[in-house]
């Protein structure tokens, strides 16, 4: 089976987010970047499937010229194929995103054969737009679910195993499909050294293309309000035990 | 021209974020001077109405559908498209869950319109006619944006537990609708469910003890185990705990796991990286234990033990038996 992973460039934030003095995008001075989270998920599951069923895994980001990192980073843990869909300066809208990723798609498939599966993350670490995977689908006229914790192949339909607030939910979508996976799938492997050789040969395929903006504009990032927190400290070491029981009545957990 | 308010629920029962959604929807129809109507998707929801009529929907648009037994994003989106062509209300506003985004994400998709998700904010001077400004939550919370929806009909998500529920009852009327829905929007209608088991969740109980990396193994969760089962109490990892492989992924505290809201959250050996606060920051009380009093988690704690969690824990537990005198 032909699967594609769709995956974003996003930094990879510690303790703090810090923002750039003009407001328009997060200060990545000191920050390394990452795969976002619920995708690297997605391409550990596209590899899982292709493992257990042949195929091969194609891996598709649209983004800077540097997101070619992460595009090597999903060939070392098992993608054949990588395409990057360059894009300058700001992020894309979700809906000119979609609208690229689509006609990409399009392309791909009139080229070399219809996907299978294509797999986005359920939403993006950074801007949590939680619609790309949904506009793309559509656009492609793929039954679409997001929030996917399990997904198995059973002849030509998907199995998808979703978490609710009522248990699991099972929706089963006939190939071609496409699923919005969330982190805890799966747990993704680390690279092996023949997977880095890999990812340092692959031939990474640019596919540029052209979309109009959509109507949802950013104008700003802002810090959201600190909390006011006046730690109190208990005490030191398993002496506080007596005063961390004396907060647990006060709040009345301890009954 | 109104103020729509799409009501989210599990095959009849209400999601209680839909209460947050109906509260915002009433509260922004009224600065448009216009108003806020609710629109419910199956039959199975139609008991809803007096519910939306209690936070003051004048009108409540029942979808129906013999397909529409259980949810199922492209029917949901599809059914809401039809009702929100046939009303153009200015304002169509869902829940900020996992569900209530993919329903927006699907609505907007369909009318090939822009979506705002996690808006936390709406620009007090809206009227109908300009564009929305809104302020939106990114990074999982940690960071806003200030946005504007550029849409004949603006399309947004509330971001959740950012507006606290409020009646106000009102007399309203109900308007049953029968969508056509294509075979194409059937597939991913849910086809089966493994119902949990009763009991506690992460997202639901009152104390939850958590351990980060400072556990240093999946065994050394035992004596929190230990305490969560005292108090009657989950427990509760980062990230990094289950990238380790020592608690399984539904455990999991974050951004890219479960948001919590328990009266304490006790976070033993936690550095307190974004990604994790950002899943415990709702919580009403926050206890770090934690060896590192400088810890991003302590400084952003109510209350704090400077200690090792590996005999600060068993301590709580021992002090507890004795209390009750077990």
């Amino acid at each position: 089976m032909k699967i594609l992973v769709c995956v974003k460039r996003v930094p990879a934030p510690g303790a703090r987010i810090n923002i750039t003095d003009d407001g328009q995008q997060v200060d990545t001075a000191f920050l390394g970047f990452t795969v976002s989270p619920h995708e690297e998920c997605a391409v550990e599951a596209a590899v899982q499937l292709v493992e257990q069923h042949g195929g091969e895994v194609t891996v598709l980001t649209l983004g800077p010229a540097e997101a070619e990192e992460q595009l090597r980073t999903a060939v070392s843990v098992g993608a054949a194929k990588a395409v990057l869909v360059p894009i300058e300066g700001q992020d894309w809208d979700p809906q000119r995103t979609a609208s690229a990723i689509a006609s990409v798609v399009k392309d791909l498939e009139s080229a070399n054969g219809s996907f299978d599966l294509i797999l986005f993350g359920n939403e993006s670490a950074d801007s949590c737009g939680y619609q790309v995977g949904v506009r793309a689908a559509l656009k492609l006229a793929r039954p679409m679910v997001n929030g996917a914790k399990g997904i198995e192949i059973d002849g030509t339909s998907a199995k998808i195993r979703r978490e609710s607030d009522a248990g699991q939910d099972i929706y089963v979508l006939p190939m071609p499909a496409a699923v919005g996976v969330k982190e805890g799938i799966n747990l993704p492997r680390y690279p092996t050294m023949k997977g880095r050789l890999a990812s340092k040969k692959v031939d990474i395929s640019r596919s540029e293309t052209t979309a109009s903006v959509g109507g949802l504009k950013m104008i700003q990032l802002q810090r959201p309000p600190e909390r006011a927190s006046n730690t109190q400290i208990l005490g030191t070491g398993p002496e506080a035990a007596s005063a961390i029981v004396d907060l647990l009545e006060e709040l009345g957990v301890f009954k | 021209m109104s103020v729509l308010a799409i009501i989210e629920h599990d095959r009849g029962t209400l999601t209680s974020a839909s209460l947050g959604v109906l509260t915002a929807a009433r509260n922004l129809a009224q600065q448009m001077n216009t108003t806020m109507e609710a629109l419910t998707i199956g039959a199975n929801a139609d008991a809803l109405s007096s519910v939306a009529a209690l936070y003051g929907a004048t009108v409540v648009h029942q979808a129906h559908h013999d397909a529409l037994t259980d949810f199922g994003p492209e029917a949901w989106g599809e059914a809401a498209a039809q009702v929100i062509t046939s009303l153009s209300p200015q304002v169509v506003m869902g829940s900020g869950t996992e569900r209530g985004h993919e329903i927006v994400a699907q609505i907007a998709a369909r009318l090939d319109l822009p979506a705002s998700m996690n808006c936390t904010e709406f620009d007090s001077s809206f009227n109908g006619t300009q564009p929305l400004k809104v302020v939106r939550a990114r990074w999982g919370g940690s960071l806003l944006e200030q946005a504007e929806v550029d849409a004949p009909i603006k399309i947004v998500t509330l971001a959740n537990h950012t507006v606290e529920p409020t009646e106000a009852p009102t007399t309203s009327t109900t308007n049953v609708i029968d969508v056509q829905l294509d075979a194409s929007v059937l597939h991913s209608i849910v086809r089966d469910r493994v119902e949990r088991v009763a009991g506690v969740t992460l997202a639901t109980a009152s104390v939850v003890v958590s351990g980060g990396r400072g556990v240093g193994s999946a065994e050394a969760f035992a004596p929190l185990e230990e305490l969560a089962a005292l108090l009657g109490g989950v427990v509760g990892c980062s990230r990094a705990v289950t990238n380790n492989g020592w608690r399984n992924h539904t455990d999991q505290v974050g951004q890219t796991g479960t948001r919590i809201a328990p009266d304490i959250y006790i976070a033993c050996g936690i550095s307190g990286a974004i990604q994790h606060w950002v899943g415990a920051m709702a919580s009403k009380n926050i206890l770090a234990i934690n060896l590192d009093q400088e810890a991003n988690i302590v400084t952003k704690s109510g209350y704090a033990v400077i200690g090792d969690l590996h005999k600060v824990v068993p301590a709580v537990s021992a002090e507890i038996r004795r209390r009750r005198g077990v």
